[in-house]
């Protein structure tokens, strides 16, 4: 495996006295693209907040880069190279799906109040720049059509699509997914699989993808750690997992016998 | 609009040369309409960057009359210290800079009371800001220096038209330049959602607190225009009441659109002066306003569209 750009180290969190994940431990290497999967309540989201800050670990820790990321404010593991969708989504709602984009682009472009104010040259420069890097990821996604309407007026898949957009306009190396897949028909989870296929084909970032639907999962994830009760059961490549008992005991119950190939 | 965005300093040169020559003329006005005049230039400065804090960034505060008092008093008393000790004739170039002194306490005040409290959000951070307003009132009321329940009076009648106007003009420019620039993008991006935008690195404390501290600073300018404008202050004149109104100049102009809450800043302002019957209600008639407003009109009176669209469809 090349070398862990995300490490996980028997994580833990415990809200009053519930232990919501225990001891979890997992690796993402640069490029790579892993799919994270348990039923309802398994802890998913929360070692997602724990990732990104949200929630610090009551046990283990966490490297980014090599670095832990205890006590790193959510905003300052953007700037080095995290980002993430919602799960319910969050979008900036009065703005344009434009400014979405342009307000996490403007990230890596740092300017005083006395440049704002004064409209120089150089203001127009940056802003100039910014706007540029926006239109070209829209145009990537196929966005640049809405470019102008409010971000709350696409449809759903749009929307999802826009926060995805969203997250890269931060130019990360690690791109993390809280089931993107949420809500959506059969057609626009095709989409959207397609979608994260071609983020990894052209940006090569990591990808750490948490999601409920198996057939999104087991179709693009190389690699896929299954958590239940907030315990890690199992990791392996989508054919192992398929087959794995403990698996299988915690999606369909003891007595079920190995998932067909749930291949797309 | 887009010209008025491509370059705003033409604009800030138009508005500040309107001034000067609006002051000229206003030897020759009624004093009772140059002193309205004057009122509606005060109310514009304290709304607009009200809007900053509230409207833009999404921040509820109820203490802007606190700001404003912190201004004038601190302007007030270095104007009266001058006056004793230098004479009237120093007077005029020292008004700028005590207002822009009034200014920075008030700004000073701005990041003590933002840095911790802005970690509140929404009813909360509305009560410690209400909790603000009153206790510097308080302060003032006590401090012998400050002239105690009395107040200052004598001031010098230093405000007119022409510093009313370039500093309202000067305060537009500044919340619309920066509502154009990175900061905007970052206090509506605050606004709109906090934790994607912190997610997305935008620092929220750090646009909040920015937000805040260039409200305070404004409203600290206002405040030194009113003290230098009515020659006499009393810590009654800057309670809750006061800062209420200004919030109703802003929900009336809708949170956020900085023309129509200088609409709204002109039309409170001139509704009493017309409204003097009814004087004793005005509060009753703020309070049922703002209702309305929140049912009928959320966006504001003077907004033809609406401003959040609910989403397409919920998760």
């Amino acid at each position: 495996m090349s070398k862990p750009l995300l490490e996980l180290e028997n994580v833990t969190i415990r809200f009053g006295g519930l232990t919501a994940v225990s001891d979890v431990s997992l690796k993402v290497g640069e490029g790579e693209l892993i799919g994270l999967i348990g039923p309802n309540g398994a802890g998913k989201t929360t070692v997602f907040n724990m990732i990104t800050g949200v929630y610090q670990p009551t046990d283990g820790k966490i490297l980014f880069n090599g670095k832990p990321t205890a006590g790193v404010k959510p905003h300052v593991l953007t700037k080095s190279g995290m980002a993430r969708t919602f799960q319910n989504i969050r979008l900036f709602g009065s703005m344009s799906v434009f400014d979405n984009v342009r307000a996490a682009t403007q990230l890596h472009r740092s300017h005083g109040i006395r440049e704002a104010l004064w409209r120089g040259r150089s203001h127009h420069a940056g802003e100039k720049e910014v706007e540029d890097r926006v239109l070209d990821l829209l145009e990537v996604f196929s966005l640049q059509d809405y470019r102008d309407e409010p971000a709350t007026s696409l449809p759903y898949g749009g929307q999802r699509r826009l926060e995805i957009v969203r997250a890269m306009a931060t130019q990360p190396k690690l791109l993390l997914l809280d089931e993107p897949a949420a809500g959506m028909n059969p057609s626009e989870k095709e989409d959207l699989m397609h979608l994260i296929e071609f983020i990894r084909k052209r940006f090569g970032m990591a990808i750490l993808l948490v999601e409920h639907d198996m057939k999104v999962v087991m179709g693009i994830c190389e690699r896929i750690a299954v958590l239940e009760y907030g315990v890690k059961i199992a990791e392996g490549t989508p054919k192992e997992i398929q087959c794995h008992p403990k698996v299988i005991e915690a999606y369909l119950g003891a007595s079920a016998t190995p998932i067909e190939t749930a291949h797309a | 609009m887009p010209n008025i965005v491509k370059d705003p300093r033409l604009l800030l040169l138009v508005a500040v040369v309107l001034a000067v020559v609006a002051g000229m003329g206003a030897d020759r006005m009624n004093p009772y309409y140059s002193g309205v005049v004057i009122d509606i230039g005060i109310a514009i400065i304290l709304a607009v960057s009200l809007n900053l804090i509230n409207g833009h960034t999404g921040q509820f505060s109820l203490g802007h009359a606190g700001f404003m008092s912190v201004g004038a008093y601190v302007s007030a008393m270095i104007t009266l210290e001058l006056q004793k000790s230098m004479g009237p004739d120093a007077l005029p170039w020292a008004f700028l800079p005590a207002l822009v002194a009034g200014g920075t306490v008030a700004a000073v005040a701005g990041l003590l009371v933002g840095v911790p409290s802005l970690r509140l959000k929404g009813d909360y951070l509305a009560i410690v800001t209400l909790g603000f307003g009153e206790i510097i009132r308080v302060i003032f009321q006590n401090v012998e220096a400050a002239g105690a329940a009395s107040g200052l009076s004598g001031i010098p009648r230093l405000t007119g038209l022409t510093w009313t106007f370039m500093l309202a003009a000067f305060t537009v420019y500044v919340v619309a330049c920066l509502v154009n620039s990175t900061y905007g993008r970052g206090f509506i991006a605050v606004h709109d959602d906090e934790v994607a935008a912190s997610s997305m690195g935008l620092n929220p404390t750090r646009y909040k607190v920015t937000a805040f501290v260039i409200g305070a600073f404004f409203a600290g300018i206002a405040g030194g225009l009113f003290a230098h404008h009515k020659t006499s202050i009393t810590p009654q004149v800057f309670d809750f009441m006061k800062s209420f109104e200004v919030v109703v100049m802003v929900i009336l102009g809708g949170m956020g659109r900085t023309a129509g809450v200088i609409l709204a800043a002109i039309l409170l302002t001139l509704a009493p002066e017309f409204l003097r019957a009814v004087a004793e209600y005005r509060m009753i008639i703020y309070a049922l306003l703002i209702i309305f407003m929140m049912i009928a009109r959320p966006q504001g009176l003077f907004n033809c569209e609406r401003k959040k669209k609910p989403l397409a469809v919920k998760p």
